[in-house]
């Protein structure tokens, strides 16, 4: 994967890029075939159409047979991806991924792109805030949410070897590549210490991985120290990772471009309530709906910011200190 | 057809008939109506038709039947139990909390059933998929599946078959069950697909009608299918719902309901008695 995982530390890389040329790229060695609903030229799969055509099906906008269709193929042998944007394919086509393909366990990887609010001036209706809820509720589902570009083309690679459906959560939008595309393994269902610290943990995912970054960064500068966790494996959860966080540190904060209802702030708040009750706060869209807007000032609008994060740090703190 | 064959495939759809009313009344509950309007059909497939191996059912080289219209899975049942998947007398554990004889079909529980369904619209997708994977991968498999009158009320449907036309699925044979009744009533009096001709057509597809209880005609209708290039094969099916037991022959209460004792010894009787 050398010849594509060639972003720099720092470059600013949308996840969804890092997915359709990881695609192309792996087409070369694993005969995986490639379905899209029409959006090919945003969901980047147009990379694998150019190198693979005879391995390329455009499905047109019908993307409740196309996940039938990726069914039919994975129980003929198959592995297959299916590509639209996260709204379409785990909206749209929940049904069709919960009876034909996750019943049934086929080895169908759905790679949506477009997820969360940073879809940005389009609007609510193609800014999908519950995929991951959705995914993470369908039993032998993988649900994966890589936190740049690295990762996720990382990410695409391991899961080619995960036998059953996997859910594959990519961005439109560009953001800073931490990872070091030389060094970095990728392990499902495995979290990732990123900072270490003893006051707090901030477990984020997606985007959010970043901004927890920064927010540890501010909060150190104000005594605190916090440890931050990446978790791109929302299923299955890494749950000895986020367990040991709470004994270590005793307050959690989840961070997640997501309604808080469903992701990863239940997720976290489900393992840690049955293993080691500390305080969990979350932040994420706090269930709505988004809007139309530039991508900055919308996060902005719906707290996912580092200082958002900051602030729920503190308040988690306060909550542990009673 | 020769009467050797003609018989041997009666006897097969009785037994399927039988079959299905030995696992609806050991349930207490299941879909006969819209499994014996199939039973005729899915007697021909797995016993005239289809390129199989009930001792290798994963076989990759296999036809594949999709059950689109999964609540007859009665009828595939009893047909695959019928052509040696598995024992006769699993039938009757079907529905029960220990059977792999789920109420809708279970390609990971149940050998022989190529793909789980239930769900109406999704079946025909998955046979697409399937006959697509065969291009692909160069093999000549045929895939068939079977869909509802009242299941093509289904949008998706519609999108599966506008696939199969452009991916020129020719190794696609879909069946329309069309026995006109569905659980509201008639399907001409809910939301009524029929005319299906001019539809089917103008989605790109190759159009038949068979007599559904006429093996001659049904093996003019598959005998067609398996002629036509370039594009995906929908046989219009014309059948009666509850075929065989004439007090379910054409009555919506029997889509959904189970034979009482005594309603399911007159039942076998009349299948016997066409043995």
């Amino acid at each position: 994967m050398e010849n594509i995982c060639n972003w720099k530390i720092g470059e600013k890389v949308a996840t969804r890029e890092a997915y359709g040329k990881a695609l192309a790229a792996l087409g070369a060695a694993h005969d995986f075939v490639v379905l899209d609903a029409d959006l090919a030229e945003a969901t980047k799969t147009c990379y694998f159409k150019k190198a693979y055509p005879h391995r390329f099906f455009d499905c047109g906008i019908a993307e409740g047979n196309m996940i039938g269709v990726a069914a039919g193929l994975a129980a003929a042998g198959k592995t297959v991806f299916a590509s639209s944007f996260a709204m379409f394919a785990a909206g749209r086509a929940f049904e069709q991924i919960r009876n034909s393909v996750a019943y049934p366990h086929l080895n169908v990887k759905i790679a949506a792109t477009h997820a969360g609010i940073t879809v940005g001036e389009d609007g609510a209706t193609h800014q999908c805030l519950e995929d991951l809820s959705l995914m993470r509720t369908l039993p032998g589902m993988t649900v994966i949410n890589p936190a740049d570009a690295v990762e996720a083309a990382a990410a695409l690679e391991a899961v080619l070897s995960v036998d059953g459906p996997c859910y594959l959560r990519f961005g439109r939008y560009a953001t800073p590549v931490f990872h070091d595309p030389d060094t970095y393994r990728f392990r499902v269902g495995k979290g990732e210490v990123v900072a270490d610290g003893t006051d707090v943990t901030l477990v984020a995912t997606g985007i959010m991985v970043g901004m927890a970054m920064e927010a540890a960064a501010t909060l150190a500068g104000e005594g605190i120290s916090a440890r931050v966790i990446n978790i791109s494996t929302i299923k299955p959860l890494d749950e000895e990772l986020i367990l040991k966080a709470a004994r270590e540190t005793g307050a959690i904060v989840t961070a997640e471009e997501h309604n808080i209802i469903g992701g990863l702030g239940s997720a976290v708040a489900e393992t840690v309530s049955e293993g080691c009750p500390v305080p969990v706060l979350r932040v994420g869209v706090a269930d709505s709906f988004g809007r139309s807007g530039k991508v900055p000032p919308l996060l902005e609008l719906y707290g996912l910011t580092p200082a958002h994060i900051c602030e729920k740090a503190k308040a988690a703190l306060s909550m542990k200190r009673k | 057809m020769e009467a050797d064959k003609l018989a041997l495939l009666k006897h097969q759809a009785a037994r399927i008939r039988l079959g299905i009313l030995d696992g609806v009344h050991g349930a207490g509950s299941g879909h006969p109506g819209g499994s014996l309007s199939i039973a005729d059909i899915l007697s021909y497939l797995y016993f005239e038709e289809m390129r199989i191996d009930p001792a290798n059912p994963t076989w990759e080289d296999r036809d594949r039947l999709v059950l689109s219209k999964g609540h007859a899975a009665p009828a595939l049942y009893a047909a695959l139990a019928a052509r040696g998947y598995f024992p006769t007398e699993k039938l009757t554990t079907l529905r029960q909390v220990d059977s792999f004889l789920q109420g809708h079909p279970d390609m990971k529980h149940t050998p022989g059933v190529d793909m789980s369904t239930g769900s109406l619209g999704q079946g025909i997708s998955a046979a697409c998929g399937m006959a697509l994977a065969a291009k692909v991968d160069g093999r000549d498999y045929r895939v068939y599946a079977i869909v509802g009158d009242g299941e093509s009320e289904e949008g998706q449907v519609w999108e599966a078959l506008m696939f199969a036309a452009r991916y020129d699925l020719d190794n696609l044979c879909v069946v329309i069950d069309w026995n006109g009744l569905q659980i509201d009533g008639p399907v001409s009096e809910i939301v009524n697909p029929a005319p299906y001709d001019g539809k089917l057509a103008g989605f790109g597809c190759h159009v038949v009608h068979m007599d559904a209880h006429d093996f001659d005609s049904i093996a003019r209708a598959f005998d067609e299918a398996k002629t036509v290039k370039g594009k995906p094969t929908v046989i219009i099916a014309t059948s009666v719902k509850g075929k065989g037991v004439s007090y379910m022959e054409n009555q919506v209460k029997w889509h959904g309901s189970a034979p009482n004792d005594q309603q399911y010894a007159q039942a076998v009787e009349e299948i016997k008695a066409q043995m």
